[in-house]
């Protein structure tokens, strides 16, 4: 399992370089370019040849590559040119980094605490009212554009009802203390329970739109799953026991309907990081989702090339994590322990 | 005084909409009756589809309660199973009925050890604490046969042999000493050598603790080895119930008697060909409208499309229960073996 697990953060490394390499390319063959975008389309050919000279943009793009591989090598990802200009883009990864994740995890949570039980009730009432609505609830789950619903989430219960804030992620005038970049985590470490409650408010609203996609994809994988499993045989088996419902369906149906649930979570904290630049715009909410979509206006390429491998990396480790629960769920995935007859 | 008394038993399957769609509801299990007393086995014998397995689904109160109509009557020890609530039921099942299925792989959760799939019934049913009833668990796959119990209780299913598997599902269903067991194929998806392995264990178990045995199976072979008393199943309906002896020695009805003629047996001579059944359970007609199993009857006289036979005592054997109207003679036997 340590090997397996080595193993596979080496394969992370690789993936992150390559990636690196393509977006490095990518980036760079883009229309326009950080001079044009800081320094307008009427410029002198002086003022702009010294400026690209200055950003080293200058140079063979290989050159350049290798240049930017050995600062990254030492923590040096370059210098900000369009998102908050002349901040380290590390800088902007630590500060902003943090309001994604809680957003992400809030909204994760939010799909998973309310999806699986939700695909459950579905499947063993099938065929019923809550069944259909859930069919039909997470059809248009999927279709809705987390942006539309963004915006209708924040006009309904931010603008109108006002039961929410509209946007950021907290009121300026608290003056909370900041220790570790999370802002709820903050509060409640610093006691500043109103700054945490304050936190939490701002997260509510983008954390549903964004949980939208994965909540539906959830719920029909869940009940997909658990109505394959109701018809095992071993469900039979447990029913011929006269064990209580509760234990059935915790200790017989959920634990093996879960591969492919897990599967699922893992594969959409993918989507979950596309629809964070959405959510993040419509919410005007300072995490890297924000971030990117200002950096693309204005082709910032140091803190592109880092928050878009952040979040690759992200990405394979929640896939990794993913890979070794299986062996948690289920023992016939496990190694070394003598498997087979 | 019989244990279980199960008299008329019907099971009627109603597809969803079947009002609509003018489909006619079908009948697994038609009018089934039989008795079984402590520490008899009594073997429920037939093809596919002749409504066995949904017998014996039916009495454990295990058949979906949507599209499944069960009429008739099972009384055991006196109290109407079919009346009961599934609460009740949940509380009888596991403690005084158990029941023993078909394939043991998929019989067993791949994901729990085999110790907890033990140790959950006897809490559930005796409240036993989890210590104690892993030591009750390894006393029982002890006496199942499974070498080693104490470390099994921690394998998972996969890490088991079929044989082993079977022996642990044995033990789960008796693991609370039920007053009844049924066993549904329980060697069918086995290797021969352990078939008689298994086999051999449950005529002990049953005549080491007295429990009454239901055996379901379409080999004839179990039946031999193990039944005091046996029912030919055609299309949902005993055809026949005879003494194992009685019936083996003379069977009466065509349909036991094709099913005897289609196994190889030792004693025939050489080169001798099986005569199986012409046709296939698909090919039967309902009971309404005359014997179903008429059409694909060597025997069939005109009045078999015509009159639906009822059960009745046989007029040659006083012992044996017949639904025939000319039954297998003794020149007819000779003739064929």
């Amino acid at each position: 399992m340590l090997r397996y697990t080595v193993r596979r953060l080496l394969q992370l490394v690789f993936v992150v370089l390559a990636l690196s390499l393509l977006l490095f390319a990518w980036l760079r063959s883009l229309p326009g370019g950080p001079v044009s975008a800081l320094l307008g389309e009427r410029i002198t050919p002086e003022s702009r040849a010294r400026l690209t000279a200055e950003l080293g943009l200058d140079q063979p793009i290989f050159v350049q590559y290798f240049k930017f591989l050995g600062r990254a090598a030492s923590g040096d990802f370059g210098v900000s040119t369009g998102v908050q200009p002349g901040d380290s883009a590390a800088a902007i990864f630590v500060q902003r980094f943090p309001a994604t994740l809680e957003l992400s995890v809030l909204a994760i949570v939010i799909a998973i605490a309310v999806g699986i039980p939700l695909g459950y009730l579905a499947a063993r009432r099938r065929g019923g009212l809550l069944d259909n609505l859930s069919v039909v609830g997470s059809l248009i789950g999927v279709a809705v554009p987390v942006f539309f619903l963004a915006f209708v989430l924040k006009q309904v219960f931010a603008v109108e009802l006002g039961w929410f804030p509209t946007t950021g992620r907290q009121e300026g005038g608290l003056d909370a203390t900041r220790v570790t970049g999370f802002f709820v985590l903050d509060g409640l470490i610093t006691r500043e329970f109103d700054a945490a409650w304050d936190a939490v408010k701002h997260l509510i609203l983008p954390a549903i739109a964004l949980s939208s996609i994965p909540f539906s994809v959830i719920v029909r994988i869940t009940r997909a799953s658990v109505l394959d499993v109701l018809d095992e045989d071993f469900v039979r088996t447990a029913e011929s026991k006269g064990l209580t419902t509760q234990v059935i369906t915790r200790r017989h149906v959920l634990r093996n309907s879960m591969l492919p649930v897990v599967t699922t979570i893992g594969l959409q904290t993918g989507a979950l990081l596309a629809g964070a630049v959405l959510t993040e715009k419509v919410f005007a909410f300072p995490g890297i989702g924000q971030a990117l979509a200002i950096g693309f206006e204005r082709r910032d390429y140091p803190v592109l090339l880092l928050l878009i491998l952040s979040a690759a990396g992200v990405f394979v480790l929640v896939n990794l994590a993913v890979d070794l629960s299986y062996a948690v769920i289920d023992p016939r995935i496990r190694t070394g322990s003598g498997g087979g007859r | 005084m019989a244990l279980l008394e199960v008299r008329d038993l019907s099971v009627v399957f109603r597809s969803r909409g079947h009002q609509r769609t003018g489909e006619q509801p079908v009948a697994a299990v038609d009018g089934v009756s039989f008795d079984v007393a402590p520490g008899q086995t009594v073997g429920l014998v037939g093809e596919s589809g002749c409504g066995k397995s949904v017998t014996a689904m039916s009495i454990m109160g295990l058949l979906p309660k949507r599209g499944n109509q069960v009429t008739g009557s099972a009384r055991f020890d006196g109290t109407e199973l079919l009346s009961l609530s599934d609460r009740q039921m949940r509380d009888r099942r596991g403690r005084d009925l158990g029941m023993v299925f078909q394939d043991p792989l998929s019989s067993l959760n791949p994901v729990v050890p085999i110790g907890l799939q033990v140790t959950e019934v006897l809490e559930r049913h005796q409240g036993t604490p989890r210590k104690q009833a892993a030591m009750e668990a390894a006393e029982l796959l002890d006496k199942v046969g499974i070498p080693d119990p104490r470390r099994r209780l921690s394998e998972y299913p996969h890490q088991l042999s079929g044989g082993m598997r079977q022996r642990a599902l044995i033990a789960i269903a008796l693991a609370c000493r039920p007053r009844l067991l049924i066993a549904d194929e329980p060697t069918t998806a086995l290797d021969v050598t352990i078939q008689a392995q298994i086999l051999a264990l449950l005529a002990e178990l049953v005549r080491d603790t007295g429990t009454a045995l239901i055996m379901i199976t379409h080999d004839l072979g179990v039946v031999a080895g193990l039944c005091d008393e046996v029912n030919v199943l055609y299309a949902g309906r005993v055809v026949e119930r005879a003494k194992r002896h009685d019936l083996f020695a003379a069977p009466r009805h065509p349909y036991t008697h094709g099913l005897l003629s289609s196994i190889p047996r030792l004693d025939s001579p050489r080169g001798e060909r099986l005569v199986p059944i012409k046709g296939s359970v698909a090919d039967n007609i309902p009971w309404q409208n005359g014997c179903a199993f008429a059409p694909r009857c060597p025997n069939a006289i005109d009045t078999c499309v015509e009159v639906t036979p009822e059960m009745a005592v046989d007029p040659l054997v006083s012992r044996r229960l017949l639904r025939c109207h000319n039954p297998v003679t003794a020149t007819q036997r000779e003739a064929l073996t």
